[in-house]
């Protein structure tokens, strides 16, 4: 264990220019099977403690492991979705001891892992390269009692099992992110893959996707790689970013220095917002990798890879463009990436479908359905449909088109039309609306011989009287489009 | 001889007895109880003795008996089970202090099929500890002596079950076998041990010493007894993904076919070699004359590569070792010795565990794995295996079954060899092949040496050819008994 | 293929006993080290064959694919298992505190 003085630790804001980040991520994905990898225990979040274990995963005396089928198909699923090759593969043994593995090794693919060399592209076209994405066993979880919960200064430690052998899919990019934002993107962007493979949650926050980052830095323009460290213990998206770019500083500040970066896994502090060095170096690689003998190889038939591939659905790539050429929107854009990402898109695609405005369908999906995802009760997409339509007809305003879905997200409902009769929205007729807004010009005189003469920001003032006389009925762009007309 | 099971020895008998209604399955129990109870203090084969639950099992099979419903085929038989195979709620030490106490919470697979075929478990037998060694003085409960001799080994590393047969303390008993530790303490004590073909017995239970190498296997006083304790535990278990999935051969299907036509080999890197002691290779050209009168083609072959079996086996075996020791760690089960950390209290646990053989073993094989000699090291015997194994199936080509020695020597003294490691390693010379190609084989006694001490005679027969190799053993023991009588 | 390396040191054996967690004397440290020296002399004899484009056998079986459907069976009793463990707490195993990599 080495122990460094905190001030040689902490980055004194050295200059970053000149500078180039070299990141790839390492992505541990646990799968969504019904048991775990090598038994028949259940994968379940959340349990009690210590019930979801049996002899194989305790690493009993005389167990022994056996694949779970459905850990490889959706192992495949993921492999295929990032554009790897299946390929024949076998598990090793990592031997480590550590009190959260009953069996003081992991299983884990190591030279001949199951999917190899794919890539996937982030919004905005940047492709980044995937090496490997192999099958292994997740640990137990160790607690740590006494010393604020901290490791080194806790009086002693608790581990339950319910987490070992659950199934991962440990995802491996190439060295090809460049900022601490590209590294947000790609685990943004694989998280909805992995999603979308059917073969994950994505629920970063109950650890079903946890990120290690090895982070180097280098001269800009230099293709050479700088030393890395592994950065591990970001569980979310803000702490990866925060601790890439704080690990980054470090080494900068370190290499300004005249200094040398040296290779070792680092814990990332969120309280502290820094990294720590955690793993010994002479003996963090030596983990004896051997062929695990209690099992056999793997070696999917083409068929049974044909099978996976053809049932594979539509990626979220593919749904952005589909989105996209329905709507006519930027592929790329953040609300067609918000909307695909929280996989809303098939509402476009009915909106668009019985042909309501697709663009207006992804604007009201990325803002009011995005902000009540974890409302009670889920969108009726045929009500969402009605009620685009009510809008672009102009049957209700905008202002009145956003409080009916607010209330379709929180109560629900089928039937946008009477959710707006029950909130006293009724539809004006354009006849109605012009009469009022000649009423308004006839009680303003002077303020509206100045609008005529060109004084165009009296148009709110308008706006607002009219808004006032019909007790936000009327549709303010189509207040706007008759004042224009009267002054013309 | 008639029947299933050939009808050659007691087990079959009793059980023949037992099944109709001849014989009580509680009376024979008693009797072999009462055979322990005297003779066990002195031989010291056995770890535990379960009385009272073989008592029960006995009962139970007296009254499927009274009730007219099928008993198994081993209705009534006592049999003992070398104590690294895990019994339910019953100790299960592989004689290591570092299992003090544990009581598995589940059966060995070969434990249930036993259960079901009517045989009753009287005891768990002793062994080097962890199954490593060949005189089963390893133990950290003290050695089992040789029932023919007292002041003699009996061999290991299943001593126990070995001696257990020999002095009459069960008709039947399981061993396991990695480098011969079911042939040699058979050979030394003077009774049927087999291993058979890798994958035929399911390993699920059964404490792991070697993954790759290790074979639960039968101990009988004859050839009969031997096979039709082996048809019972043999066959496909979903629990093992190293068990072969086809219907196994049955090992008692041909006994008292002789062997007219059948073609011989005997292989002479494993006869004649260094260190093989004169009387024993007398022996085994008896036994291979006795062949060729009986009508078989007896010729000489060469295994060339079979000679670089044992520093093979002594780099994979300990390599595999390392890695499933390493769950004694003080957590789960087992002993604990207390440290200030976690690191301490793994290192003064395992150093107070386990003994001077595991620990040699342990360091070897995490030498041998340890980075930078993985290839010199675990590769090149992986490379090697691969030759031994191309070796033998050319000899097959050629012959239907080879013979050869089991043991360098009879049984030698208790102490002669436990200072000497490497001497005691040579002992398992003509036994290690067998286990890195996983061709199964076995030991038939043929007379004695100028000691009076038993020698073995090595069936090996190639994969899956248990039934012609259970055949020629047949044959060599009528051979061995006439010889016997004629000696007489 | 690399070589066999030389002889085992002391400092090799007590380094591997680190790695494997066993708290050795010094006593035994020494007689390991003549002990695992000649067995690993003995070993040398594999370095003689000739393994150019022999593969290597990790496995006698020729099985592949040997798979398990994803159906729950049953776990075991919690109280049976804690009741194997040297020390438990609150339903969990009991450790002594972790430094570093353990
Ligand atoms: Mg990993
Ligand atoms: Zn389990």
């Amino acid at each position: 264990m080495s122990t460094e003085a905190p001030a040689t630790d902490a980055p004194l804001s050295p200059d970053p220019s000149g500078w180039e980040m070299v990141i790839g991520l390492e992505v541990h994905c646990e799968l969504r099977t019904a048991t775990k990898l090598f038994c028949g225990c259940r994968n379940e979040f959340g349990s009690p403690a210590n019930t979801n274990v049996c002899p194989v995963c305790l690493g009993l005396p005389g167990s022994l492991p056996v694949i779970n089928q459905m850990a490889v198909e959706y192992a495949m699923r993921i492999g295929l979705a990032l554009h790897c090759h299946v390929e024949p593969s076998i598990f090793h043994r990592k031997n480590y001891f550590y009190p959260d593995m009953p069996k003081d090794y992991q299983v884990s693919q190591y030279d001949q892992p199951i999917n190899l060399d794919g890539w996937l592209d982030l919004p905005g076209g940047t492709r980044i390269g995937i090496e490997r994405a192999h099958m292994e066993e997740d640990t137990g979880k160790t607690t740590h009692v006494g010393g604020g919960g901290r490791i080194h200064d806790a009086g002693y430690s608790l581990v339950d099992y319910n987490r070992a052998g659950v199934p991962l899919v440990e995802i491996v990019s190439r060295p090809d992110l460049r900022s601490s934002a590209d590294a947000r993107s790609y685990v943004d962007e694989l998280r909805s893959v992995l999603v979308a493979t059917g073969a994950s949650d994505g629920k970063m926050e109950e650890g079903s996707l946890r990120v290690d980052a090895n982070v180097s830095v280098r001269a800009a323009g230099s293709a050479e790689l700088g030393t890395r460290c592994e950065i591990k213990n970001m569980n979310s998206l803000r702490s990866l970013g925060r601790a890439i770019e704080y690990e980054a500083a470090r080494q900068i500040a370190l290499l300004s220095d005249g200094g040398r970066v040296v290779q070792e896994t680092r814990h990332w502090n969120e309280a502290e917002g820094t990294t720590r060095s955690m793993r010994s170096k002479e003996e963090a690689f030596d983990y004896r990798y051997f062929p695990e003998p209690d099992l056999v190889p793997l070696a999917p038939s083409a068929s049974w890879v044909a099978a996976v591939a053809y049932a594979l659905p539509p990626m979220p790539a593919e749904r952005r463009a589909r989105v996209a050429a329905a709507t006519g929107l930027d592929g790329d854009s953040d609300s067609v990436v918000t909307v695909v990402r929280l996989d809303l898109d098939s509402f476009v695609m009915a909106a668009v479908d019985v042909g309501a405005d697709g663009a207006l369908a992804v604007r009201r999906l990325a803002n009011e359905v995005a902000a009540h995802l974890d409302g009670a009760r889920p969108l009726d997409p045929d009500a969402f449909c009605r009620l685009l339509l009510l809008e672009s007809q102009g049957k209700l305003t905008t202002a009145q088109a956003r409080e009916v879905l607010r209330r379709l997200l929180s109560q629900g409902g089928s039937d946008p039309a009477a959710v707006a009769a029950a909130l006293g929205f009724e539809a004006m007729g354009a006849g109605d609306l012009g009469d009022a807004v000649d009423g308004v010009i006839a009680a303003n005189p002077a303020e509206w011989a100045r609008f005529a003469a060109g004084e165009d920001k009296l148009q709110g003032f308008f706006i607002g009287k009219v808004k006032a006389a019909t007790a936000g009925k009327a549709d303010l762009k189509a207040v706007s489009a008759l004042l224009r007309e009267r002054r013309a | 001889m008639s029947g299933p099971a050939g009808g050659r020895g007691p087990a079959v008998e009793l059980a023949a007895g037992v099944r109709s209604g001849e014989r009580r399955a509680i009376d024979a129990l008693e009797d072999y109880l009462v055979a322990i109870a005297e003779g066990d203090d002195q031989i010291h084969a056995f770890n535990h003795v379960m009385a009272e639950s073989a008592r029960a099992a006995a009962a139970a099979v007296d009254e499927a008996v009274a009730a007219e419903r099928d008993p198994g085929p081993l209705a009534g038989v006592p049999v003992a089970l070398k104590d690294n195979l895990c019994t339910r709620g019953v100790p299960t030490t592989c004689s290591s202090r570092i299992l003090d106490s544990w009581l598995p919470p589940y059966d060995a697979t070969v434990v249930t099929r036993l259960r079901h075929a009517g045989a009753v478990i009287v005891g768990k037998t002793n062994l080097d500890e962890f199954a490593m060694g060949s005189s089963t003085e390893n133990s950290a409960f003290g050695p089992t002596r040789n029932p023919r001799n007292l002041d003699r080994v009996p061999g290991g590393s299943s001593g126990g079950s070995a001696a257990a047969v020999a002095a009459g303390f069960a008709p039947l008993a399981l061993g396991s076998d990695t480098g011969g530790s079911i042939r040699q303490p058979a050979a030394l004590c003077g009774v049927v041990g087999a291993k058979p073909t890798y994958g035929l017995v399911s390993r699920y239970g059964l404490v792991a010493f070697a993954s790759s190498l290790d074979q639960i296997g039968p101990f009988g006083a004859t050839v009969g007894d031997a096979a039709a304790l082996l048809d019972v535990i043999s066959g496909h278990d979903h629990m093992d993904s190293t068990s072969l999935p086809s219907a196994p051969p049955s090992a008692a299907a041909r006994l008292s076919d002789g062997v007219e036509g059948l073609r011989v080999g005997v292989v002479t890197e494993l006869t004649a070699a260094e260190g093989i002691a004169a009387e024993v290779v007398a022996r085994v050209r008896q036994a291979a004359d006795a062949l060729a009168a009986a009508g078989a083609k007896v010729e000489d072959v060469s295994v060339p590569a079979a000679v670089y079996g044992l520093s093979a086996y002594y780099l994979i075996a300990p390599a595999e070792a390392s890695s499933n020791l390493a769950r004694y760690d003080g957590v789960r089960y087992g002993l604990r010795v207390p440290g200030a950390d976690i690191t301490e209290m793994y290192g003064q646990t395992r150093a107070a565990g386990f003994g001077a053989e595991v620990k040699r073993r342990i360091m070897l094989g995490t030498y041998a794995l340890s980075a930078g000699y993985y290839d010199a090291y675990y590769g090149q015997a992986q490379r090697v295996r691969t030759l031994i194994i191309r070796d033998f199936e050319a000899a097959y080509e050629t012959f239907d079954v080879l013979l050869s020695a089991t043991t360098p020597t009879t049984a030698f003294e208790i102490g002669a060899k436990t200072s000497d490691p490497l001497s005691m390693y040579l002992s398992d010379l003509c036994t290690i092949p067998s286990n890195l190609a996983g061709h199964p084989a076995i030991t038939v006694p043929f007379g004695t040496g100028t000691d009076g001490m038993p020698i073995g005679v090595q069936v090996l027969a190639p994969a899956l050819g248990e039934t012609v190799m259970f055949q020629v053993a047949a044959a060599i023991e009528d051979a061995a008994r006439a010889h016997e009588e004629a000696v007489r | 293929m690399s070589g066999m390396p030389a002889r085992i040191s002391r400092a090799d054996v007590a380094h591997v006993a680190r790695l494997a967690r066993l708290d050795l004397t010094d006593d035994e440290l020494e007689r390991f080290t003549d002990q695992l020296g000649a067995v690993l002399e003995h070993a040398r004899d594999v370095e003689a064959l000739d393994t150019e484009g022999v593969p290597p056998t990790a496995h006698p079986l020729p099985l592949r694919n040997v798979l398990r459907e994803d159906v729950v069976t049953p776990s075991l009793d919690r109280d049976e298992v804690l009741a194997q463990a040297p020390e438990a707490e609150a339903d969990r195993f009991k450790v002594p505190r972790i430094l570093g990599d353990a």
